[in-house]
């Protein structure tokens, strides 16, 4: 008996087959963002390859280039495109390198978000009663403080911990840990939604007497269950944590200056607002909201397909 | 008498990304005053499709591509939509299979009356309310005044249902159609609602259609009937001539596969024409098999013994003891069940039956009594390694076959999880053979195993739900109301299938369900239950001919009669 492994239809014909994939194919406004998005994010990672200049070496940055406007504007020079920084640094270059700074830190911190609100919303939803009580009321007492301060407090509290030393070394982790930290209520809010209304399927109810300890029910048949409105808000998060890391760095919380993320160039920038140096600031918040709002388109698309009752 | 209703050759389209769906081919009917016309057929034959292409409610992206619908002389498709909403709810007027969900929970009973009541009529305030009273008073509502104040949940189902049937006659229609109107209901409140019915029809002259799956329903009510089988109508005929003698394939294998509550049939006519032959599969021989060798059976009592079980739900949560609301699921059950037979549970909805399933299985924890599993006590000490052999011996098959399997699981990965759990096979080949061997049996055919449950019908999710609960070699059966969500045809092929099983495997079945013609069929001695206790334990054929309890004897009465059927072709 060997027809188990032949396969009855090739994996791309399943794929294509998907109504999420054909809803994709069939909204232009979802395929506009995702390109968007795709190309933002690939320019962003890779840099190092596409990047004119390189910001972090110090032979390629001439102080006398600093504060040239952009290429069309008078006094701008050819080879700056986009102009240079206060520090002579290439804009392009310090946008992409930023914005991968940015991308990196939301992937994360929607990772580290999503991993922990899942499993405590899941394991809330599951095993319900005190258990439950406990972990939504964190939650909710969690959610009456505004996320921004909270994640202010955090990476406070986490920059204290550390020797000087290692503080810019480890300042990128610590944001991560802070925005990571104040995301999780929503995702543990919509998985143990979600979790209640599987738990009393009947299949759940299979596992039960089939004798499956809570733990293997809980991670192989909840959590992939309710991966879909998961998705939705970890995609609309990842556009937030964007936003959180920005706004950190901007506040001068978060990453040091001299590893530049879209945040603390805007930041930069903005003190040369008045100067008349509008570039600085102008193109890397640029870069942050198409990147935030191709993002939100596709959530919000995502949202759509995966809703049976929209189709 | 008059033709009220005169559909002709209507042709109706769901153009999908994956090619057109005909889902009415060439129909053409007739309705006159005064008759109640059912239309039969299993899901999927387009008959609700019809029902609301009759009143313009197509779902999109559904549409008329042909054929006529003339309504008292006049072509209803040439109407536009406001002449529609006319005939809608005034000429014509609809009941849906849900009394839950067709009535608004934040409007009184009076406000949705009314509402239609002054749409459809020129009645105005206390006019309209008293017609709305009137309207109840026929529906068999009493008290119809201090009623009108109520909201709809604080009536029962079957109330539910007849106040929607008051909205419908609120217009004063001549043609009501009713879509699955009792399917949501118990039986005996499925009696009082289609008598109600077909009087309204005769005091009326109303022209009636009653879109059903049940021959049952159509056996009480209609006068006609027309057999609908894949978007075609395959018969039409009185009620006495299609269902005593029916002329075509589809309407004998459909009768034959209406389980009889007269006599005990070895098994089910086969009804091959329905299913069609889906996939080639072959039997194996179980004696000899992995399957045939299950654990060491030395015990020789009872297989289950349940005695003085008691459980109840909180209905509302308390702090003190007497503030709390409880509602005692299961009132002092005991029986005990022979190894090797099937018993059955039987009772309406609320009776308690599935409770009692659940705790047997172990899913409920009981308040009081304890249950014996072969003789050991399956509560005491839940996590030793006694009690989890006994919860290997015991498998549960459940109702609802679109909820019970895992979307995310391959069926493989799905019937081998007891395999792998406790380890029954030496290595994953065995496992993977072992699993096609049991689809094959089951009637799946081994390509199954590579495909998700979305890609099945119910009746073959109910099978791979079958090879699941025997992946772990279980001893005993409990068969949760297994059939009811499945087509007639289905379910016979199912319950033959369940049958097979327990003769080869020497299993005891616990089996609920609600169909008495199921239990006559299936079942060795039943139990009957209502609010939770027992009423009476008797032999299968005992029950049927001289039932000892008065409810049981009032349950036999309201059993839909066959007497019209024909007698089982051999």
């Amino acid at each position: 008996m060997d027809s188990l492994d032949e396969k009855p239809v090739t994996r791309w014909q399943r794929f294509k087959d998907n109504d999420i994939v054909w809803s994709f194919l069939s909204s232009p406004g979802a395929m506009g963002a995702a390109v968007v998005a795709s190309v933002m994010i690939l320019a962003c990672i890779f840099a190092p390859l596409i990047a004119p200049f390189d910001p972090f070496d110090p032979g390629q940055i001439s102080l006398w280039d600093g504060k040239l406007p952009p290429a069309w504007v008078e006094g701008g020079q050819g080879k700056y495109l986009l102009g240079t920084d206060n520090q002579g640094r290439d804009m392009i270059s310090t946008i992409l390198y930023g914005g991968r700074l940015s991308i990196l830190v939301g992937l994360a911190a929607v990772c580290l978000g999503m991993v922990l609100g899942v499993s405590l919303g899941v394991i809330a939803g599951y095993v319900g009663g005190v258990t439950d009580a406990i972990i939504m009321r964190l939650a909710d007492v969690q959610l009456t403080i505004p996320g921004i301060l909270l994640a202010i407090l955090i990476n406070g509290i986490g920059r204290a911990l550390l020797p000087y030393e290692l503080r810019n070394e480890f300042a990128i982790y610590v944001v991560i840990l802070a925005i990571g930290l104040t995301d999780w209520p929503q995702f543990a809010r919509v998985a143990r939604g979600a979790t209640l209304v599987e738990t009393n399927k009947e299949y759940v109810q299979a596992a039960r007497i089939i004798g499956l300890p809570s733990w293997l029910i809980m991670v192989r048949h909840i959590v992939p269950n309710t991966l879909r409105p998961i998705l939705v808000i970890a995609t609309i998060g990842l556009a937030l944590a964007i936003i959180a890391e920005a706004t950190l760095s901007f506040l001068g919380q978060g990453i040091p200056p001299t590893t530049p993320s879209l945040g603390t160039l805007i930041r930069v920038g903005n003190e040369y607002l008045f100067s008349g140096l509008w570039w600085i600031t102008l193109f890397p918040a640029v870069a942050l909201i198409v990147l935030v709002f191709s993002v939100n388109l596709l959530g919000d698309w995502l949202r759509d397909a995966l809703n049976p009752k929209l189709r | 008498m008059s033709t009220l209703l005169d559909i002709n050759g209507l042709n109706i389209a769901f153009p999908t990304r994956r090619g057109t769906v005909n889902a009415a081919k060439d129909v053409s009917l007739t309705v006159e005053s005064g008759e109640v016309l059912g239309l039969v057929g299993e899901s999927g034959a387009g008959k609700s499709t019809i029902g609301n292409a009759i009143i313009d409610l197509l779902e999109a992206p559904g549409r008329i591509t042909g054929g006529s619908i003339r309504f008292m002389g006049e072509e209803l498709r040439d109407m536009n939509r406001d002449e529609m909403r006319q005939i809608r709810g005034k000429r014509i007027g609809m009941i849906f299979q849900d009394p839950q969900t067709s009535l608004n929970p934040l409007m009184t009973i009076g406000a949705q009356l009314v509402e239609t009541i002054e749409k459809a009529t020129s009645k105005r305030g206390r006019d309209a309310d008293a017609h709305a009273v009137e309207l109840l008073e026929q529906v068999g509502i009493t008290e119809a005044v201090a009623r009108l104040r109520a909201f709809p949940h604080q009536f029962s189902g079957g109330m539910r249902q007849r106040v929607v049937i008051a909205l419908a006659l609120a217009g004063d229609p001549d043609l009501i159609i009713a879509d699955e109107p009792t399917t949501a209901l118990d039986v005996s409140i499925q009696a009082q609602i289609l008598d109600l019915i077909k009087k309204l029809c005769r005091e009326r002259n109303l022209g009636v259609i009653i879109v059903t799956h049940d021959i049952g329903v159509i056996a009480n009510i209609a006068d006609r009937v027309a057999v609908m089988y894949r978007g075609e109508i395959v018969e039409t005929g009185t009620v006495a001539q299609v269902l005593g003698a029916p002329s075509h394939v589809y309407t004998q294998s459909l009768i034959a596969a209406v389980p009889r509550a007269d006599t005990k049939l070895d098994r089910f006519t086969s009804v091959d024409y329905i299913e069609g032959n889906t996939a080639s599969f072959r039997r194996i021989d179980i004696q000899n098999h992995w399957l045939g060798e299950t654990q060491q059976n030395d015990h020789t009592g009872t297989a289950i013994d349940v005695d003085r079980l008691n459980l109840s739900f909180v209905l509302q949560k308390a702090v003190f003891k007497r503030n709390r609301r409880m509602l005692k699921a299961v009132n002092n059950v005991s029986f005990s069940v022979q190894q090797g037979e099937t018993f059955g549970l039987v009772g309406e909805s609320g009776s308690g039956k599935s409770t009692v399933a659940r705790l047997i299985a172990g899913l409920y924890t009981p308040d009081s009594g304890t249950i014996n599993v072969f003789g050991k006590d399956v509560n005491e000490n839940r996590k030793a390694v006694e009690s989890r052999a006994a919860r290997q011996a015991l498998q549960m098959i459940f109702q609802d076959p679109y909820s019970s399997l895992n979307a995310r699981l391959r069926v493989l990965d799905i019937v081998a999880e007891p395999i792998r759990f406790y380890r029954l096979t030496e290595n994953e080949t065995q496992t993977r053979k072992i699993v096609s061997d049991l689809l094959d049996h089951v009637g799946l055919g081994a390509s199954a195993a590579l495909k998700y449950p979305h890609e099945f019908s119910g009746g073959q999710r109910q099978r791979i739900s079958i090879a699941r609960a025997l992946a772990s070699r279980p001893r005993i059966l409990i068969c949760d109301e297994p059939t009811s969500a499945l087509d007639v045809s289905v379910q016979a092929t199912i319950l033959n299938l369940l049958k097979d099983l327990q003769q080869e495997l020497g299993l005891t079945m616990l089996f609920i369900s609600h169909d008495l013609p199921v239990i006559r069929q299936m079942c060795d001695r039943v139990a009957i239950m209502r609010h939770g206790e027992i009423c009476e334990v008797s032999d299968v054929d005992t029950f049927f001919e001289a039932p000892a309890h008065d409810y049981s004897r009032h349950l036999l009465d309201l059993m839909p009669s066959m007497t019209l059927l024909s007698d089982p072709v051999e």
